[in-house]
């Protein structure tokens, strides 16, 4: 009876057209964690086609907003997800060490049921990254999870573009060992990166010389334009002396406004990532998968936030999306962060380091209505993600959505519908699609 | 107090608090008096502001209202919790160092028929990870092996100890049979869908005709050992050997095992065999035929929990609920981590189980007393019992909550340091020197 009732209280407030979907609600009497300022408690939320527009008490309804009644529920901004593979048909083009040319947006496949997955553990954006196959791999999509909605509107609209670097133990194996070019060690994979933006500041100054005698290269055009900061570089590393190496290549360059992403080790060089003004973006306490993550700490998150060093923690996994709210509150066991800095790592830091921090990552007038109201605190492991919101359309609803949320059913899928996967650790999902280099074998022996 | 006594004070504070950071701190031993905590006995409901008295490697009292005599050390945990040591009942901790570094993974030995295979052989017990699990509250874990059809005998093992004849609480705990899988196992898995399913067919027949070709070498030589006179000893043979003690009845047999198809193919492999002990484990589909295993009476070790939903139309909550629908349904329910590195976040596929169904207590259970009755040794350890092996943990709160904090983890009845090599890299590097 109750979910009938919430079903017509919310029934209706899904308008989907041809430009990206935009839609109204009011919540009342939630417990608003703003993230930005004070959470505050029995407060109203208005969301007006598609952005928060009050925050305060007895707002009324607009005509023909509907109202949800929000008692005892927590409301959070929609958690995102600044490392992913979600909704991408490809996700390493590992033929050489550098694809700079190759885009994520291209291989959006908006039927994965993991984005509605992910929203139901209040996940609204995703940053849809290249594999970490290649020292300079391909650009990433940042998704908005309107799930049941084209590829092309699940495209967050105006993100800044982005590109996946990767260095250390994955491009070092897939080329240098799997294939015999540079690089086969972490002094090549430097070579690698400085020879490609030597090579793209020649190519931009002979082609604006003469553009008729330089053909055009779409893979330097995109180096260069990393060089002139129209690309956030976020890096696939592990090991601190990595980091090092890519900090001194970057300011020899001067690129800025980048991510190390997993970077387990960065706890060892906090003060110099914080000097540099660098970004991490990092499990909460994956390790020993492989060498390099054998010296790690799940303290990484408590010591870099405490050397202000800007951290996101991040899933690169479609199980680990689904609570990623669990993920953030080991940030508190590990090291005491405070629960609302660990509630940054997983809304308004990411958000930071995707470079939509001014329209997304918390509850704020003006600000986009992606948002979900959860049972019970966040960082508690019983609290529930009930409905999530993004854009102020709701695309997710523990009591009223269908068990099957599949978009896109293959009657012959006997047996691909059926994978069993033992989840919950890391299964390098990064390496997808570089098969051609291992066999069966050694990929199931690294996923256990 | 002057300001010298004051930094002299501060001083013996810091230098104390590092001594207990190093792992060579030798572990407090003798008799201990856990004085005014909420004691959740698991087998005997909850006391507050009780009494634990530890007397060497057991438990000796249990309950509130006693003074300890003089020649207990007490501790006063007022505010505190106590709860039974986690046991995971399923992970791959000893056996692997680096997932990914071949030379350091002994869980996989090659060949399909290995049951002379043993855990407890490969054990190393001084596995990085052991200390940074311990400390987080897991003090028993299953190590099993994985590979082939019938992988060896997994062991059962607390995670404090030199050697693993110290550390076995169980040597030999169960024999490990992989069901043969007739889905896909990954995306890395392309095979075609003939390939699966021929694959999946010659697995089953292979071990078919070898498990009864062990019973009959069993059954052969148990008639020579019964009259041996005038008769010709049969060969040896160490494979077969391996699986004796599982037609004995002495050791049962683990079958790991996910999809639902599958499940109803080893229930019935279950009633063929009625003289031997079955328990599932992994069980990702387990929910879907929960009445069945529970009619069969065979225990379940469900997880992780904490795993994407096995189909793409099943409901996105079904991995949270699959220990709370056989728990229902009358299963006797353990859980697994299935890890090596992270098999410390056990409390927290219980929290999950809790959160979505499976009562409160139940969920502790599951990785508590249920895990040692599957095994067999509920005598011993799994709740905090007058006589049991003092195997507890100390906690500021809900066990099985993400934000809680382990601030004692005693195993057979040692009070350890809790440091790992986690906890001594944050001790390194938070106030790191940044100039240098």
């Amino acid at each position: 009876m109750r979910s009938i009732i919430l079903f017509t209280l919310t029934f209706g407030l899904t308008v989907s057209g041809i430009s990206q979907p935009k839609g109204s609600v009011l919540i009342k009497n939630a417990t608003v964690i703003t993230i930005t300022g004070e959470t505050l408690e029995n407060t109203d939320v208005l969301v007006q086609s598609g952005l928060f527009t009050r925050i305060g008490k007895n707002i009324a309804a607009p005509r023909g907003v509907d109202v949800l009644d929000a008692t005892g529920k927590f409301m959070l901004p929609g958690i995102i997800d600044a490392h992913s593979h979600l909704a991408l048909a490809s996700v390493n083009e590992a033929s050489s060490p550098v694809t700079a040319e190759v885009r994520m947006a291209d291989v959006v496949n908006a039927y994965d049921i993991g984005v509605y997955r992910a929203l139901a553990g209040g996940t609204t954006i995703s940053h849809a990254m290249h594999g970490s196959a290649n020292v300079i791999g391909g650009q990433g999509a940042t998704l908005k999870h309107h799930y049941g909605e084209t590829a092309e509107n699940l495209l967050m609209r105006n993100a800044p573009r982005t590109i996946k670097f990767a260095l250390g133990e994955n491009p070092t194996r897939v080329h240098g060992q799997g294939n015999s070019v540079v690089p086969r060690t972490r002094m090549g994979v430097e070579q690698v990166i400085r020879e490609h933006f030597d090579a793209a500041k020649d190519y931009k100054r002979r082609r604006a010389a003469a553009p008729n005698r330089v053909a055009k290269n779409e893979r330097l055009e995109v180096l260069a334009d990393i060089l002139d900061g129209k690309i956030l570089v976020h890096c696939h590393s592990y090991r601190a002396d990595e980091i090092l190496m890519l900090m001194r290549v970057f300011n020899e360059y001067g690129i800025k406004n980048y991510t190390f992403q997993h970077a387990n080790e960065a706890f060892k060089v906090a003060p110099e990532l914080a000097k540099n003004g660098a970004h991490t973006s990092i499990f909460a306490d994956w390790w020993a998968y492989k060498f390099e993550v054998y010296y790690s700490t799940s303290f990484n998150a408590a010591i870099l936030n405490k050397y202000g060093v800007i951290n996101s923690i991040n899933s690169d996994s479609e199980e680990l999306i689904r609570h990623l709210n669990h993920e953030a509150a080991k940030a508190v066991k590990y090291g005491g962060v405070s629960q609302q800095d660990a509630l940054k790592m997983i809304t308004i830091n990411p958000a930071i380091q995707l470079g939509i921090a001014s329209r997304v990552g918390s509850i704020e007038v003006g600000k986009e209505a992606d948002f979900a109201l959860w049972s019970a605190h966040p960082l508690s492991i019983y609290a529930i993600a009930e409905r999530t919101w993004v854009d102020g359309v709701k695309r997710f609803d523990m009591f009223t959505d269908r068990t099957d949320m599949r978009l896109r059913a293959n009657p012959n899928d006997k047996y691909e519908s059926s994978s069993i996967t033992e989840s919950g650790r890391h299964a390098d999902a990064c390496m997808k699609d570089v098969l051609d280099f291992f066999t069966m074998e050694t990929m199931e022996h690294s996923h256990e | 107090m002057n300001k010298r006594l004051f930094n002299l004070v501060l001083l013996c504070v810091a230098l104390i608090s590092t001594a207990a950071a190093q792992i060579t701190e030798k572990p407090g031993f003798g008799k201990f008096a856990l004085v005014g905590a909420t004691i959740h006995t698991v087998s005997d409901g909850t006391i507050q502001n009780g009494v634990i008295l530890i007397n060497g490697e057991r438990i000796e009292f249990v309950g509130s209202n006693v003074k300890p005599t003089a020649d207990y050390v007490v501790i006063d945990l007022t505010g505190k919790h106590v709860w039974p040591g986690m046991i995971d009942a399923g992970t791959s901790l000893g056996l692997v160092e680096i997932s990914a570094v071949p030379v350091t993974v002994d869980n996989a030995e090659v060949g399909n028929f290995n049951p002379n295979m043993r855990a407890f052989t490969a054990i190393n017990p001084n596995s990085a990870a052991i200390p940074v699990n311990r400390v987080e509250g897991v003090t028993t874990v299953i190590a099993e092996p994985t590979s082939g059809l019938i992988s060896g005998t997994a062991t059962l093992i607390d995670l404090f100890g030199y050697s693993p004849d110290s550390m076995a609480v169980k040597a030999d705990a169960a024999m490990v049979m992989n069901w043969p899988v007739s889905g896909r196992r990954g995306w890395f898995d392309q095979r075609t869908d003939e390939q699966l399913k021929e694959q999946f067919e010659t697995q089953l027949k292979e071990m078919r005709e070898t498990w009864n070709k062990a019973k009959f070498y069993h059954e052969m030589m148990s008639a020579f050992e019964a009259s041996p006179t005038g008769k010709t000893r049969p060969d040896k043979d160490q494979q077969m050997e391996g699986m004796r003690a599982v037609f004995r009845g002495a050791l049962p047999v683990m079958i790991r095992v996910d999809r639902e198809g599958d499940i109803r193919e080893a229930l019935k492999w279950v009633s063929d065999n009625p003289s031997v002990k079955f328990i599932f484990t992994s069980v990702a589909e387990g929910w879907r035929v929960a009445d069945e295993i529970a009619a069969a009476k065979v225990p379940v070790i469900v997880g992780p929990v904490l795993r994407l939903p096995s189909r793409g139309y099943d409901h996105y909550l079904r991995p949270y609920q699959n220990a709370g629908i056989l728990h229902k349904a009358g299963v006797l329910v353990a859980l697994r981590t299935g890890q090596m590195e992270n098999v410390r976040n056990l409390p927290f596929q219980a929290g999950y189980a809790a959160a979505y169904g499976m009562p409160y207590d139940e969920a502790v259970k599951a990785i508590t007393i249920n895990p040692a009755k599957i095994f067999g040794v509920d005598d011993r350890i799994g709740s905090i019992t007058k006589g049991k092996i003092a195997n507890l943990v100390v906690t500021n709160g809900d066990l099985l909550e993400t934000m809680t904090q382990v601030e004692k983890v005693f195993i057979r009845g040692r009070d350890l340091p809790l440091s790992s090599r986690q906890e001594q890299l944050y001790r390194q590097f938070i106030n790191r020197d940044a100039t240098n």
